[in-house]
């Protein structure tokens, strides 16, 4: 299957919703892809669905699988990490969207 | 046609009781995406129905398109709260799909090539008012719109209207699909803004 390019952003745009549920900079995170082995951190993850939404999807920079899922709901993000079902959904402090 | 757009306010009024609550109207189309749109040429392209016993069928790109074309004019509703009214496209009624597998399962995964998923109630795929569909405004489905074809369930906001899908498989559970798992809702009913989980 040939993959057009569609725009996507690098994982720094992770660091606002995710600082909200984490206690130290999540944009710093290592992971090894399990698909392809490619070595990244949550910042350099290719991530889709900024702005419109809706939810962020953060993928390998190598071989585009599936890293992360991020969707803000009003009070609580859903957090899930790897490419398997079942979201943690943190809540929010209330000064956060 | 002048190059003048209506008011908006005109617009909105002509468009009364048809815009769900907390969506606003848009011309535009949004593409939403969560990871790089697949090219799936239409030669390779296949559709694959799946009952919950393993009994399966499966339409190549041409015997899809041999098959009664229908020409639904609908109104879309994003969760993302843009609502596009009177689009128009041509495919093919999922009842026509749905049948020809038997099946006593009341629910549906739609499965999309680039991995994409997302669950159904049966009851809102048949009766006339969901499709399969290949051409928007009179062209081939672009790719970034979901080409060659996707599904058209306007009445769900429009994330179950999966973009891609290349196989629908009967479930006797309401198994949660890519955004149904992260929060989304399982229903997403845009009249009773059904966004998320709890909602
Ligand atoms: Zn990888």
């Amino acid at each position: 299957m040939n993959q057009l390019s569609v725009p996507h952003l690098d994982g720094n745009v992770l660091a606002g919703p995710l600082a909200d549920v984490f206690a130290v900079d999540p944009t710093t995170a290592w992971h090894r892809c399990p698909t392809c082995r490619m070595p990244s951190s949550i910042g350099e993850l290719h991530v889709y669905g900024t702005g419109p939404g809706p939810g962020l999807t953060g993928r390998c920079p190598g071989c585009a699988d599936l890293a992360l899922r991020a969707v803000a709901q009003p009070g609580h993000l859903w957090l899930q990490i790897g490419n398997g079902a079942g979201a943690f959904r943190f809540p929010l402090p209330h000064s956060a969207r | 046609m002048s190059g003048f757009s209506p008011g908006f306010r005109g617009r909105t009024h002509a468009f009364e009781g048809r815009l769900p609550p907390g969506q606003y109207p848009t011309e535009s189309f949004p593409v939403l995406s969560a990871g790089p749109t697949p090219h799936v040429p239409t030669e390779d392209w296949s559709l694959t129905v799946t009952s919950e016993t393993g009994e399966s069928r499966t339409w190549s790109w041409e015997e899809m398109t041999a098959l009664p074309q229908q020409h639904p004019t609908v109104d879309i509703h994003c969760v993302t709260r843009w609502s596009k009214f009177d689009t128009r496209w041509s495919g093919v009624g999922l009842d026509t799909l749905l049948e020809q597998v038997e099946s006593d399962a009341g629910f549906v995964v739609a499965e999309s090539y680039d991995g994409y998923t997302t669950n159904l109630p049966l009851e809102d795929l048949t009766g006339n008012k969901a499709w399969l569909v290949h051409s928007f405004d009179g062209y081939p489905l672009a790719p970034e719109h979901g080409g060659p074809a996707r599904l058209l369930i306007p009445h769900l906001y429009f994330w179950k209207s999966a973009k891609w899908v290349r196989a629908l498989r009967f479930t006797t559970e309401n198994e949660p699909g890519f955004w149904e798992s992260a929060g989304y809702h399982d229903h997403g009913d845009p009249w009773r803004e059904q966004r998320y989980w709890n909602d």
